[in-house]
């Protein structure tokens, strides 16, 4: 049984900065529902001895030299940036850390 | 700010047990970023240090950086840790533009060094065992700077610039267990714990280690709770705390103001708190969020870390002298007294001494200008030594001017004062002002002879065995040479000089 209650998924809108209308508020409550209650059906065919699985391919330790690659040139990096300043990324304050 | 209201401290630690946590960001020295092969580096243009996968556009991957997981295995096992043998990364979720891809590549439930301890000293010389849970991997965020505030603050800013040059910069984030019964030295402890964190990523040579540029960062967690109660109090995580001497500051202010609160009925807010060095005050930040909010789940993109037991043991190995041997081995080779090795080790002058030493200085002329002169500059400015103006090398130069007396006391204090405010070296100094002393004889002997001349009664004296009467001539000679000669050696000519003219 999912634990998927309006009230969390208004937390999660809130926390994936998504304005929710109420309406969308319950129809996704009840989707939401549906999509873990499938994933926990995956609970019925493994039992306590089977290892945590995050990655479906066999395959562990691919590391990078540690050796300088060329960078985007400033220009370039800004290219895509709505909008920008003094070589950096302009973005809105908003009121968080300090 | 209204400052808040503080208790006594005495009265606070009577009152109350004090619990604290540490949590210290350690960046890496790699040559490249952790998941990208962007230059790690301090100071560059904004901007130009990034690359598809630091600033997170679309379709780009990541792939991990052996250097900086290598380097992390090494503090984990010098921290006494056991490592991982499958871990891997996960994706922390919030949004802040400190970071472009709106996650942060950290470890979360598989860190890459888990349970050490360590033993750290603080200056009464009690010791106190800290415990380590974790150490893991995780990469640093941009800076931003805030335009429009009045104070460059974001209270106020109208817009924010976004360098994410340091976004990327492989990170090792260092957590201890709740730390128990420090009581009145939690502060002290928890500005030697990182002053040991520094000492030990310094000695294996994984991280520049300065904390003034943000390579070492502490977060410092505080409750406190009537002694014998069980349940822990509620804590606060005090951020932005970057020098030890602030460490300190910062947790005796917490106590003081969580005991005002708690004596009067009242109730602690879980609260990240930021730490104003100016105003020695911490102020409230954001509510805590909790873990949950992250969203933390495995990054799809990397694939699991399983360092084998061959690689672990190479770097065990290759682990330097830990720090308390290297203290002893230190405390002998420099010959110290034991108080002037504690004060030493105390004021966290251990590194710049040895340093010094090593480009030549003679430990004790070492010890004496940075436990002296530089000490007290610093105190007056409000700094710690390492952020004042001058290198080791300067220091040694300095100490050998004076050493094979080239320069006094006097003059010495002058020229360091002109190397703290950029003049150049001492010797160019020295050089330049023309400030070396007299050693020219015939110089001395001119200027010794034109006084004792025009103080007949003195040269009397003198010849009439009264020694002390030389002052009146050495002063009025030292005033002739600019206070440029030494004076042990005027004393000896004038002496001469009153037998023979």
């Amino acid at each position: 049984m999912s634990e998927i209650t309006p009230d969390l998924v208004r937390h999660l809108a809130g926390l994936a900065r998504i304005d929710l209308h109420e309406d969308e508020v319950v129809r996704f409550t009840e989707q939401l529902s549906l999509i873990v209650d499938s994933v926990a059906k995956i609970s019925d065919a493994i039992d306590a001895n089977t290892p945590a699985t995050s990655h479906p391919i066999p395959l562990a330790n691919v590391f990078r030299e540690d050796v300088v690659q060329p960078s985007l040139t400033q220009e370039q990096a800004l290219s895509g940036a709505p909008d920008s300043g003094q070589g950096r990324f302009r973005v809105a304050a908003i009121l968080d850390e300090e | 700010m209204a400052k808040a209201n503080l208790m006594d401290y005495e009265k606070a630690i009577e009152l109350f047990e004090v619990v604290i946590g540490l949590e210290v960001h350690v960046e890496l020295n790699t040559n490249t970023k952790m998941f990208c092969g962007c230059r790690n580096d301090f100071g560059d243009e904004p901007n130009t240090n990034v690359c598809p996968i630091c600033i997170g556009l679309p379709g780009s991957l990541p792939v991990v950086n052996g250097k900086a997981v290598e380097s992390s295995i090494s503090i984990g096992l010098a921290l006494g840790c056991q490592i991982e043998p499958n871990g891997g990364f996960s994706r922390k979720n919030y949004f802040y533009p400190d970071l472009a891809k709106n996650y942060q590549t950290s470890q979360f439930k598989d860190p890459i060094a888990f349970e050490g301890q360590i033993d750290v000293e603080v200056p009464s010389g009690n010791k106190f065992t800290v415990l380590i849970e974790r150490a893991h991997m995780e990469e640093d965020a941009g800076k931003l700077t805030h335009i429009g505030g009045a104070t460059g603050r974001i209270q106020g800013a109208e817009y924010s610039l976004v360098d994410y040059n340091r976004a990327g910069v492989p990170l090792v984030e260092i957590v201890t267990k709740p730390v128990y019964g420090a009581g009145a030295e939690a502060p002290e402890l928890a500005a030697a714990y990182v002053r040991l964190i520094r000492e030990i990523v310094k000695a294996l040579g994984v991280s520049e280690a300065r904390m003034e540029r943000g390579n070492v960062r502490c977060d410092a967690n505080v409750s406190i709770r009537p002694h014998g109660q069980e349940k822990l109090g509620t804590r606060t995580e005090t951020k932005n705390v970057n020098s030890l001497r602030s460490i300190e500051r910062a947790v005796r202010y917490e106590i003081q103001r969580q005991a005002h609160i708690l004596a009067g009925g009242g109730t602690i807010t879980q609260e990240t708190r930021h730490w104003h060095e100016d105003k020695g005050a911490t102020s409230a930040g954001r509510p805590k969020s909790d873990a949950d909010d992250y969203r933390y789940f495995p990054e799809p993109d990397l694939v699991p870390v399983q360092p084998s037991t061959e690689l672990i043991e190479r770097l065990r190995a290759a682990l330097p002298e830990n720090p308390a041997d290297r203290r002893k081995r230190l405390a002998t080779e420099w010959g110290f007294a034991e108080l002037e090795f504690r004060d030493v080790v105390n004021a966290g002058l251990m590194d710049l001494i040895e340093e010094t030493v090593a480009q030549g200085a003679k430990p004790q002329s070492a010890r004496k200008w940075y436990a002296g002169e530089l000490s007290r500059i610093a105190n007056s400015e409000e700094k710690d030594v390492l952020a004042l103006n001058i290198t080791p090398a300067q220091v040694a130069e300095l100490a050998n001017l004076v050493e094979s007396g080239k320069i006094n006391d006097r003059i010495a204090r002058e020229v360091l004062s002109a190397v703290l405010d950029g003049a150049g070296s001492p010797e160019q100094i020295v050089k330049e002002r023309g400030l070396e002393v007299v050693s020219d004889d015939g110089a001395l002997i001119a200027a010794i002879d034109e006084a004792l001349k025009s103080q007949p009664d003195v040269l009397e004296k003198i010849r009439e065995g009264k020694v002390q009467a030389a002052g009146a001539v050495i002063g009025a000679v030292m005033q002739a040479m600019k206070g440029q000669a030494d004076a042990a050696r005027v004393r000896e000519l004038v002496l001469e000089r009153a037998a023979s003219l």
